[in-house]
């Protein structure tokens, strides 16, 4: 098994090029076969990856399963794991059955739809294990593409804003992060993540138009990866494109880019941003640190005023990767781990709300609020799956979602206890508009005359569920399960991080003339 | 003597075939006879570019100087004859079609592609002209080669008119450089301007610099390409725009680099600002196009920046850079006029965008590989058309260009939108607009997939380009 990894990458671009040569037409039969075919694709990859997961070694800190081979421009075709990613890759097959079995209710173009989502599922899974600069921006920036497809061909009445938007934003923000990478291989000589783990870019500071840039070529590298980064998580203010996505995208779509696509900038900032530019973090760290607070309180606010349930989500999902955000650059033992651990379990959680939004979408086809009310009457199980993932949004201790985001407030909290106090402002704010979009939607009576037909969850929905309720309240009641995994790896990374900074600063005290 | 003509014998070969074709046409059937003159020239580039590619012609510097047939000159050929070959074969249907099957134009073409192999080769401002002019004149036929349609000629004359004014700057150019070199030859004028170039020599660099730029069509001198490719026939503003490109960047190469290779300080701004303002104009002009051909246009302005990035960093990477960029250039755009040039509406040909709209209902084939060689254009990973641009960039950066570097990847985003249009139109447009209801040619079709199948599968080595290009940019820069 010297190709774990290549195997569970390419497994569903095969899937989707099989679908591609074979299946001709567009009738029953051949949408049935699509779609068992993706199932079957995306099921044999979560199956393969379970190999990943029970042979990782927690207590190696550096990259497992690698491989490696010579590619174009001195690059190298590069792939590992290590703690920080192996739970995302899992994250990713996980969550990809889901998505297909979601989308069985697909009428048009299922051929289509089935092979963009193979193929986006390649490029996430190689975006996780991809250890070289190029390679990782390789899988990074394609992932648009299918993407912008989903949105624009099955998307909502406002697609093509919403999928333009959501591209030309992106690709802006990635870019300057490409002119960084390329700036990285001219100063370190490789693009293997793995020796520029090991490489310390410069930090004398110079001046670029007038402006003294503090900390130097990290800075700006810094910067440049920022740009890209903020914009994939996404952070305020510049978040806007993704309301605008989830609301169009079709329930699967979003699904994908809230339970993953998401998860790709946060894993940029530890896997580049953190170890790579250590000085440069340092420096930045309060500004990252306000601006998630601000993304805590603002979107917050702005979820408590929205009319459609999908934004309302997108909006929290805005605040919950502050949470993220936050963790990641209080850069210590817990704000890390939580960082890591809210990704995954907003994975599960605001996945599931997607879903949960998908259902009545599917029987009533708005997503306003108004439209709704009283469906406990009709629909029992609905209420109580939706309950429990509200809660869990909410992060009701006993859930993934406390886990996460009491992590993060204490790792915050002994680095800056400002931003911490702002912050948990927003654990009440998101139990607000959660629980009052619960109630809105479900509770009451029944008297709108036109919700009186609905019928309640189908068995296949129900098990779409199932493995989601399972994962919220298995994490939530045993963290451990993945901060064992993790802590190792992140605990190297602090490490490192700790010694570059300290030379760093003897290294300024030796120039100053303090010795 | 006969060691330099067995170093021009291709081109002997070229010019002895175009004139005596033309003669047995002329006295035979005429006009009948083109579709087989058609073949036989494509046949007869293909041969030829076999036969430079595989290293069966002599090298080496002829007639003192004047020409070099060295590794770069032979990349550069090998690129213009096969997409040349291929473009001719491309044009076959269409020309039938249209009644412009004439059988000058093949000749015209070979006699064109005779020009840019010595252009490609010129080691002298004589061979550098004399190469230009034969390419130009006979381009500036073919432009207007149906006769009886306004837009056709005026392509041809705009076309005319505003060449003849490059080539005159061009000339001026070149006699200031031979007045304050005292030669003509590239060697002669490195000598002259070792140990810094005198004001003369720098205005004779400028202004052949401009009259270089027009054949690029590099922003500011990009006029006449969109009335160009707009109105000369489809097949051929696909010529246009493929190996004349190959053919005036790469002389622009071996101009910068042969005769002025000591001074890259002094020519590295000029092209750094043609580059910058290709990429920008090429980006923003093309966004309220709705003809597709005019966007080609404005789209090969922008191509035409980012080569010039490459051709800007001033270095061997460079060059071996701005080669591979042309090639893929080249090859996506072959990929993309066998489509456009299968576009028909009621039994006409048209090339309006609008006509794309859903065009992925009625052949999923030919959208989807379109939509690869249009995210290809854009430089979106994991089309070769991102390595392309990846390599420019790295050569700008490594020659401490920085600002370019940023400054093209903002055009990219830029250029991207109208890209994305073209998607759009093809996936998820209006169902009730005026759709294209013509079917593909075996052929174009053909080719369109092999286009986009080389923009997805070269991801995995670049079939070996690197490697030809690294060692042609070597013979160049040294």
């Amino acid at each position: 098994m010297d190709n774990l990894l290549s195997i569970v990458t390419f497994t569903p671009a095969v899937g989707a090029l099989i679908m591609a040569l074979f299946l001709r037409g567009d009738d029953e039969a051949a949408q049935k076969n699509a779609k068992w075919l993706s199932l079957i694709a995306t099921g044999f990859t979560f199956f393969v990856s379970l190999f990943i997961i029970t042979q990782f070694d927690p207590q190696d800190t550096g990259f497992q399963f690698v491989e490696q081979s010579d590619w174009v421009f001195g690059l190298t075709y590069k792939m590992g794991v290590d703690g920080i990613s192996v739970l995302f890759v899992m994250l990713t097959t996980f969550t990809m059955p889901l998505v297909i079995a979601a989308s069985w209710d697909v009428k048009r173009r299922v051929k289509e739809y089935m092979i963009a989502f193979l193929l986006l599922e390649t490029l996430m899974l190689g975006v996780f294990m991809a250890l070289d600069l190029v390679l990782f921006y390789l899988f990074f920036e394609a992932g648009l593409i299918p993407m912008f497809l989903i949105i624009g061909i099955w998307g909502g009445a406002n697609r093509v804003y919403a999928s333009f938007k959501f591209f030309l934003y992106t690709f802006l923000g990635s870019v300057l992060m490409l002119v960084a990478m390329i700036a990285m291989y001219v100063d370190a000589g490789t693009t293997d993540i793995e020796q520029l783990l090991a490489h310390s870019f410069g930090t004398e500071q110079f001046s670029l138009l007038g402006v003294q840039v503090v900390g130097g070529l990290q800075t700006m590298l810094w910067l440049a990866f920022f740009a890209s980064f903020a914009v994939k998580m996404p952070m305020w203010p510049v978040h806007t494109w993704l309301p605008d996505a989830h609301v169009q995208a079709p329930t699967a779509g979003s699904v994908v880019l809230a339970a993953i696509l998401l998860k790709m900038g946060g894993y940029g900032f530890l896997r580049f941003s953190l170890p790579m530019f250590p000085v440069a973090s340092e420096i930045m760290a309060p500004l990252v640190l306000w601006l998630s607070a601000i993304a805590i309180v603002y979107t917050s606010l702005v979820a408590l005023a929205q009319q459609d349930m999908k934004k309302l989500i997108a909006y929290s999902s805005v605040a919950h990767m502050g949470y993220v955000t936050m963790g990641i650059f209080a850069a210590n033992q817990q704000g890390i781990d939580g960082a890591i651990f809210q990704m995954l379990s907003h994975g599960f959680i605001s996945g599931a709300l997607f879903l949960c939004v998908g259902v009545i979408y599917d029987r009533m086809h708005t997503r306003e609020i108004d439209a709704y009310g009283g469906l406990v009457n009709k629909m029992p199980a609905y209420a109580a799956i939706f309950m429990l993932f509200t809660m869990a949004n909410v992060g009701l201790p006993g859930t993934s979602g406390f886990v996460g985001e009491f992590l993060t407030l204490m790792g915050v909290f002994q680095v800056n206890t400002w931003v911490a106090v702002i912050a948990t402002t927003g654990v009440i704010l998101s139990a607000a508009y959660a629980l009052w979009l619960y109630r809105r939607v479900v509770m009451g009576d029944l008297i709108k005359e036109s919700l009186k037909g609905i019928t309640d969850m189908t068995p296949r929905e129900k098990w779409i569920f199932a493995p989601l309720i399972i994962m919220t309240i298995g994490l939530g009641v045993y963290p451990s399960l993945v901060t064992d995994v993790i802590g190792p790896s992140v605990g190297a990374l602090i490490d490192t991080r700790t010694a570059a900074l300290s030379a760093f600063e003897m290294s300024t005290q030796v120039a100053a003339g303090g010795y | 003597m006969s060691a330099d003509l067995a170093i021009v014998l291709p081109e002997i070969i070229l010019s002895v075939y175009a004139m005596a074709a033309l003669i047995f046409a002329v006295y035979t059937k005429k006009d009948a006879m083109a579709p087989t003159l058609m073949l036989a020239s494509s046949a007869l580039f293909l041969v030829m570019a076999l036969w430079i590619g595989t290293g069966g012609s002599a090298t080496g510097s002829a007639f003192n100087g004047m020409l070099q047939n060295d590794g770069f000159a032979r990349f550069a050929k090998v690129v213009i004859l096969v997409s040349a070959a291929v473009v001719l074969l491309l044009s076959q249907g269409y020309m039938k079609q249209r009644g412009l099957l004439r059988f000058e134009y093949p000749i015209l073409i070979t006699l064109a592609v005779v020009g840019m192999m010595v252009m490609v080769s010129a080691g002298d401002l004589i061979a550098l002209y004399m190469g230009l002019e034969l390419q130009s004149l006979s381009l500036y036929v073919v432009a207007a080669l149906r006769r009886d349609n306004v837009k056709s000629t005026e392509a041809g004359l705009k076309y005319f008119v505003l060449g003849a004014l490059s080539s005159g700057m061009l000339l001026y150019g070149a006699s200031l450089t031979y007045g304050f070199a005292g030669t003509t030859t590239f060697e002669g004028i490195v000598q002259a301007s070792e140990g810094g170039i005198s004001l003369g020599l720098l205005f004779g660099l400028v202004f052949m610099a401009a009259g270089l730029a027009f054949k690029v069509s590099a922003a500011p001198f990009h006029m006449w390409t969109p009335d160009v490719y707009e109105g000369s026939p489809t097949a051929v503003t696909a010529f246009f725009a493929t190996a004349p490109k190959m053919a005036a960047m790469a002389l622009f190469a071996r101009v910068v680099h042969d005769a002025f290779g000591t001074v890259v300080g002094d020519w590295q701004q000029i092209l750094a600002f043609l580059a910058l303002a290709s990429m920008f104009l090429g980006a923003v002009a093309a966004i309220g196009q709705t003809d597709i051909k005019r966007l080609m246009a404005y789209s090969s302005i922008a191509h035409m920046g980012y080569a010039l990035v490459g051709l800007a960093a001033g270095t061997a990477v460079g060059v071996e850079a701005m080669l591979i960029y042309m090639t893929i250039y080249v090859v996506m755009n072959i990929g993309t006029f066998a489509f456009i040039l299968s576009m028909e509406r009621d039994g006409r040909h048209v090339t309006d965008i609008a006509g794309l709209n859903m065009l992925a209902e009625r052949s999923p084939g030919a959208a989807c590989a379109l939509l690869v060689l249009f995210f290809s254009l854009a430089g979106v990973p994991p089309m070769l058309g991102f390595f392309a641009k990846y390599g420019v960039l790295l050569a700008a950066v490594d020659a401490g260009l920085t600002w370019l570097a940023v400054a093209g990847v903002v055009a990219s985003v830029i250029g991207a939108y109208y890209y994305l249009r073209i998607v759009y139109f093809m996936y998820f447009g209006d169902p009730d607009a005026r759709r294209i209801d013509g079917t593909i040619a075996p052929l174009n079709a053909g080719l369109l997939l092999a286009s986009a199948a080389i923009m997805l599968l070269g991801i995995v080595n670049m079939f070996g380009i690197e490697g030809l290009a690294e060692a042609a940019a070597a013979s160049l820069v040294n």
